[in-house]
């Protein structure tokens, strides 16, 4: 199997559904020629093979770019655009969030949107925090989009083949640093259904519920615990909306203890909905009480040690999970 | 303009006014609809003139004050008001109400209330035709004080610099909310905005309907040979508040009346009685097909079901 990282897996997905299908074009700043000319970036050599046509540079213009693609997708066309950081987010908030999400439902069910926005996403780069600031929750909270947050290459080729062909409005959130994190993808044409959760790590006494970068944060402390004869399963998400409440309600019944880790800031954060939903179906399952590990509740901050204290690491998980046994 | 049949103008304005003035009637009686009405009295030669020069595969972007958008593109009052009553039957079974009616039968793809809202998406409708090769524009309609909304200029620069078949035509009503033009900008014309991005554009007597219909055809047949975008400001004026709950206190009476001296449908009748082409006896007519029409979509809403509450659970995803 092909050893490929995230960047290149979500480059492949790109590739392949454009050549599958002429409907699909994709927009953003940069996605054509752009400042950063990087293999391991998803939008890399596409513009050389489906010209300009289909490969749309666009001003520095969020909200235009993002009801370009309500537009675009109401007429039959399958956009993918990309708002280039998650923060960026908030000046295509309108477009996203009162239209994209909203447009289907005031129709009666008549009209569909089929769009996909990409973002780039995550601290740990040094890039500060109006480009690193991971706001899914904010997303998660609107009805009408659903929300992809892959953790490995082979999932984020996967889920974006199924978010392109999917007829609602996906939020596709990709982390930076896992743009360059290798993995195995297969190389034939699948997808990963969205809202299906994967559990990457069986295991015995505490679920760990976690998305996106965390992933190897939450495999770094499982392995720890594992020498000292502690269990984890590790449930990755990779869907936040819809969630599948199944794999985390199944895998709790199985553990009895519940922790949620994520990289996103605490209060209002991802991981309050997971909480709520197992103190509300599987209170009587749990040995322990629920335990959320999340960034503080500060913007993310640009100096080395300061952002480094602000990422949720693993000794955090491993502690926060021996707290519960 | 040989083939513009200016009787039927004259009965799309007509029947535009009678709606608005029935939901002014409706809005009085308690209970009657849920929430207040934004109604374009006065402005009707702008919907009415758009229209006629279109085609029925050119989409419409409208905004909140959308009735006559939507019933001068086609789309059916019996549906518009029962949406409007909120009853099942309606365009959008009742999620929409007054304010974001749909109605892609007519290819009116979007009326949204965030001002300024669907001119980015009028790029994106006006995209696929470019895309696609198609024939067909967009026109995006949005009032002053839209001009004022960064989306406006964020989706005028992009459609200008891709060339897009859109017509962005701005209904300048005067009032931006309770704010007069020039309380919300410099600007005398707002065609003038267009400059900033290389996009021709026209102001128009939004009054006259055969001014708007001929610079919307003019506009029409540039776009779809590739000399798109437009901007059309077309001048006019709201006789009633922003919406049926607006006082107008900031409004003068004196300026309200002489705006009424100048009402689109009284313009075109008169003229279509001085050279003949319309008469006494058809204008009664017109008139008494229009308020029946009317009557028969109050009656239509008023009989229409009401949703079940299991529907507010449907139509969030396809």
């Amino acid at each position: 199997m092909q050893q490929i990282t995230m960047g290149e897996a979500v480059n492949q997905a790109l590739r392949e559904e454009m050549r599958r299908d002429e409907q699909v074009f994709i927009a953003g700043e940069g996605v054509g020629v752009g400042i950063h000319s990087n293999p391991k970036f998803p939008t890399f050599g596409l513009l050389e093979e489906f010209g300009a046509r289909r490969v749309k540079d666009t001003p520095v213009s969020e909200a235009a770019i993002a009801g370009l693609a309500v537009g675009a997708s109401v007429m039959g066309l399958r956009p993918v655009v990309e708002i280039m950081f998650n923060p960026f987010f908030t000046i295509a908030a309108d477009q996203i969030v009162n239209h994209a999400a909203k447009l289907r439902y005031l129709s009666g069910g008549k009209s569909k949107f089929p769009l996909v926005v990409r973002m780039k996403s995550g601290s740990g780069i040094g890039a500060g925090c109006q480009h690193s600031h991971n706001l899914e929750a904010w997303l998660a909270h609107c009805p009408g989009l659903k929300v992809v947050m892959p953790s490995t290459p082979a999932d984020a080729k996967g889920l974006l083949k199924s978010a392109i062909r999917d007829d609602n409005p996906v939020i596709f959130i990709e982390d930076m640093i896992l743009y360059f994190v290798p993995g195995p993808v297969p190389e034939e044409d699948y997808q990963i259904p969205i809202g299906v959760a994967d559990v990457k790590k069986p295991g015995r006494d505490v679920t760990l519920v976690t998305w996106s970068k965390m992933l190897g944060t939450a495999f770094k402390a499982a392995a720890q615990l594992e020498q000292e004869g502690i269990s984890v399963e590790i449930v990755d998400l990779r869907t936040l909306v819809p969630l599948d409440e199944e794999a985390i309600l199944k895998s709790v019944a199985k553990t009895g203890r519940l922790v949620v880790l994520h990289e996103a800031t605490r209060t209002g954060g991802f991981g309050g909905e997971i909480a709520a939903l197992v103190a509300e179906k599987a209170f009587v399952q749990l040995k322990a009480p629920i335990k959320r590990i999340a960034a503080p509740d500060i913007p993310v901050p640009y100096s080395k040690p300061l952002e480094e204290f602000y990422l949720p690491n693993e000794k955090m998980v491993i502690e926060g999970i021996k707290a519960l046994l | 303009m040989e083939n513009l049949n200016q009787v039927k103008l004259l009965e799309t304005m007509l029947l535009i006014r009678k709606f608005e003035e029935k939901l002014e009637d409706l809005s009085k009686e308690y209970g009657k609809l849920h929430g207040m009405m934004i109604v374009c009295t006065g402005q009707e030669a702008v919907a009415a003139g758009v229209s006629a020069a279109l085609e029925p595969q050119d989409v419409i972007i409208s905004n909140h004050r959308s009735h006559g958008h939507l019933i001068a593109k086609g789309a059916l009052p019996n549906l518009i008001m029962a949406e409007i009553y909120g009853k099942r039957t309606g365009y959008n079974k009742g999620k929409s109400g007054t304010l974001h009616i749909a109605a892609p039968e007519v290819n009116a793809l979007c009326t949204t209330t965030v001002v300024g809202g669907g001119i980015p998406i009028a790029v994106g409708t006006a995209f696929a035709a470019q895309y696609e090769k198609k024939d067909f524009v967009t026109v995006c309609y949005f009032g002053n004080g839209a001009s004022d909304e960064g989306s406006f200029h964020e989706a005028l620069n992009l459609a200008a610099l891709w060339n897009l078949p859109v017509i962005f035509v701005c209904e300048n009503n005067i009032y931006s909310g309770a704010q007069r033009l020039e309380e919300h900008t410099r600007l005398k014309d707002l065609a003038d905005r267009a400059i900033a991005y290389g996009m021709p554009s026209q102001v128009v007597d939004g009054n006259d309907v055969l001014k708007v219909h001929q610079a919307t055809a003019e506009a029409r047949q540039k776009c779809l040979s590739g000399q798109g975008p437009i901007l059309i400001e077309c001048k006019t004026y709201r006789w009633g508040g922003h919406s049926t709950t607006d006082f107008q206190s900031y409004q003068p009476k004196e300026e309200i009346e002489q705006w009424k001296q100048r009402c689109p449908i009284e313009l075109l009748k008169n003229t279509l009685l001085g050279t003949g082409q319309l008469t006494e006896a058809v204008w009664q007519q017109i008139n008494e097909e229009a308020t029946k029409q009317v009557e028969q979509a109050v009656q239509f809403a008023e009989e229409s079901p009401w949703p079940d509450v299991t529907e507010a659970l449907e139509d969030v995803f396809a």
